[in-house]
């Protein structure tokens, strides 16, 4: 098992004609991923470079080619109605990889997923995708860095959540080093309002029973990190490792993320620390330590 | 995107939130004729405010009153051209282009007012409290009781017994609530309509009562607004009002090329993809003993020509005793940073240590083309990992030193 995607979830993409959607199309399609599909308003029956079918809507996708996850290319301006347009044609997982949607946009879209599309899982927007190895991979991560349960020297699977999509390859990477493999591994997004954020995903991975450890990735910028502390400590039976970037961060300064940045003294890496080792959790010193601050919690070391 | 408080206050104005008169002026002359001119409209007294996005102008002394036009020459003479070093500046200020002359008013007591997006909650809140005129922050930490909060529905807005509880509950009476509660609303519309990051009104004010307003007047005194960068393609007249002269030319460069580049004042310059690798290198840095000298992503998809003149702008930093290149391609591929390298170096040239950490897709094809180019670049070194890498540019740094 895994979480969110598996080898049977069938992906469309969302902006299959532009030159990103096209480009990792492909990707996810040599990755083996079963792409079935893609959205293009006003390009429904042709086909894409893969042999794809191209649809004018969403539902006609679905309909057609029993779609259930998607993968979101579509500009800023016209990207939230594109998560909208999914969940309302029944997509479960939406993958958000857009950059640069307006927040106001994404507020509004989350409210609305949540009133009316409540078993819609939205991840993103602006983030790398997620990945179950050797399985199913909806984003933009290089597919080869990643290692199953199955062919792990350890035997072990870690899932992995991270605002940040380099430094998960980063994490990713480590733990392979270690001889752990991934179970899943979500990117939520670097941006202030997200989909999926740390508490679902825990309660996904803590029940997932190829999951043997979890490792949180966060970064300067609101409160989720101290709100995810405060759920494992009482809810999640897992080991976690976590480490959080921007610790020489100055504040008030958008750190590339439009989500990392410390404002009104709120964000800051020293109150997620502090709340994680409070909660018990081991927290990685350096980013190159995230593998082996797993291993340890896992008891490898 | 920051605006000034004279395009704040204009905003809140022309959204009819009542503000006293001001006008803004570009060198003293103009200075002295506002306040002619709020003085023919009744004004006794002003306060000259030096134009600049930073905050603390107060204690530096940005804010002046003046009770006379020639105060108020006097006054912006003594800014304008200027640099203002408040503690949101660093050490070298923001020069002052550009001051706001403000009618004074007198105040009965103060309030604090503004809109800001919840992360928690995704949501929209409104934050108010009675202690106005200091920064909220320090009202957060000192008597968080005294600080209300009312979440704002995204789509049906801000309703009006929402607002009238919090007029309430801020301790406004008689015709001051209806007035507070316009205030709110129109705040709150201002927020939707033009994607605000926040709007504040800080200090919102009652002014004694007089004749003609037996309850007093509420206004909005100070203004702050910014606006979500993501948004502006859909206001171009706000990305219009942009003034850029206090953002730093190498920034701004980077912003042109489509790279996300913040200078620090350390030393040890960083080029990375990604902005939570590129966080966590600075990080790493400091971890070694080092101090990073700029935050620099480069991003996904930058062509070699962005990440050459990402080089640029890093060694156009004259403290830059040494360069960290740290990459894990995904999209990025590590040969074209590789060729970008060997391009920089001809073109830009390395004087000081450069340390290369490559990881991810194409890394072999790069390795290659690094390996044949290192007899070209001889303070190039090629890292293993993240550690090594922050150790062989640290303990260079420090040899170099």
């Amino acid at each position: 098992m895994s979480i969110l995607v598996n080898a049977d979830t069938k992906v469309i993409c969302q902006g299959i004609t532009g030159s990103a959607g096209a480009f990792h199309t492909k990707g996810c399609l040599d990755y083996g991923t079963k792409m079935v599909g893609g959205v293009t308003p006003g390009k429904g029956g042709q086909k894409d470079d893969n042999g794809l079918p191209i649809f004018n809507t969403v539902t006609d996708a679905v309909t057609e080619t029993g779609a259930n996850a998607t993968m979101i290319f579509v500009p800023p301006p016209f990207a939230a109605d594109a998560i909208l347009e999914a969940a309302e044609a029944g997509i479960e997982v939406i993958v958000a990889v857009t950059e640069g949607i307006p927040v106001a946009d994404m507020v509004k879209a989350k409210a609305i997923l949540k009133s009316d599309y409540p078993n819609a899982k939205m991840i993103g927007p602006n983030c790398p995708g997620v990945i179950t190895p050797d399985a199913c991979k909806i984003g933009i991560m290089p597919g080869y860095i990643h290692t199953p349960k199955s062919k792990a020297s350890t035997g072990k699977a870690v899932g992995i959540i991270s605002r940040s999509g380099t430094l998960t390859y980063e994490a990713v990477w480590q733990t392979g080093r270690h001889g752990l493999g991934q179970s899943t591994c979500v990117g939520i997004g670097g941006d202030p309002v997200r989909g999926l954020n740390y508490i679902e995903l825990l309660a996904m991975f803590n029940d997932d029973p190829e999951t043997d450890g979890i490792i949180m990735i966060g970064e300067i910028g609101g409160t989720d990190e101290e709100a995810a502390a405060e759920y494992i400590k009482s809810n999640v039976s897992k080991p976690v490792a976590a480490f959080i970037a921007g610790r020489t961060a100055p504040p008030g300064k958008r750190m590339g993320h439009a989500g990392a940045i410390i404002s009104g003294g709120q964000g800051t890496a020293e109150s997620k620390i502090a709340a994680l080792n409070a909660a018990g959790i081991a927290v990685a010193e350096s980013p190159a330590d995230m593998g082996n601050a797993m291993a340890s919690a896992l008891g490898l070391n | 995107m920051k605006l000034h408080e004279y395009q704040a206050r204009q905003i809140l104005a022309d959204a009819g939130v009542p503000v006293p008169g001001g006008i803004a002026a570009d060198n003293a002359a103009q200075a002295k004729a506002a306040y002619e001119k709020l003085a023919a409209d009744g004004a006794t007294l002003a306060v000259v405010k030096a134009q600049v996005h930073a905050g603390g102008r107060g204690k530096a002394g940005g804010v002046k009153l003046v009770r006379s036009a020639d105060e108020a020459f006097a006054a912006a003479d003594g800014m304008m051209g200027k640099p203002l070093v408040t503690h949101q500046t660093g050490p070298e200020g923001v020069q002052v282009n550009k001051v706001l002359v403000a009618a004074g008013v007198d105040i009965a007591k103060e309030y604090y007012l503004s809109i800001t997006l919840d992360r928690a909650t995704s949501r929209p809140v409104m934050i108010a409290s009675s202690e106005g005129g200091v920064e909220i922050e320090k009202v957060a930490e000192e008597n968080p009781d005294a600080i209300i909060r009312q979440h704002i529905h995204p789509i049906a807005g801000l309703q009006g017994h929402q607002a009238r509880t919090v007029a309430f509950k801020l301790g406004f009476t008689g015709k001051q609530i209806g007035q507070a509660v316009k205030i709110m609303m129109k705040l709150a519309d201002l927020f939707t309509k033009l994607d605000a990051d926040m709007v504040e009104i800080n200090p919102l004010i009652v002014t004694p009562p007089d004749a003609d307003n037996p309850d007093g007047k509420v206004l909005a005194i100070d203004a702050k607004v910014t606006f979500d960068d993501n948004a502006l393609f859909r206001h171009k007249d706000l990305e219009a009002m942009n003034d850029t002269s206090e953002t730093p030319a190498a920034e701004i460069k980077a912003h042109e090329f489509g790279l996300s580049y913040i200078k620090l004042d350390g030393n040890i310059g960083c080029l990375v993809n990604g902005a939570g690798l590129a966080m966590s290198t600075m990080d790493i840095i400091k971890l070694h003993g080092g101090e990073p000298a700029n935050f620099l992503d480069v991003g996904g998809s930058a062509s070699e020509e962005a990440v050459t003149e990402a080089f640029r702008i890093i060694l156009s930093d004259s403290n830059v005793k040494g360069v960290l290149v740290n990459i894990f391609g995904g999209i990025m591929q590590c040969d074209k940073i590789a060729r970008a390298i060997v391009a920089a170096a001809s073109n830009v040239g390395f004087e000081v240590p450069l340390v290369v950490r490559l990881e991810g897709t194409n890394v072999e094809p790069a390795r290659e083309i690094i390996d044949a180019a290192k007899a070209d670049i001889p303070v190039m070194q090629v890292a293993d990992d993240l550690t090594d890498a922050a150790k062989k540019i640290t303990d260079a740094v420090t040899a170099a030193a």
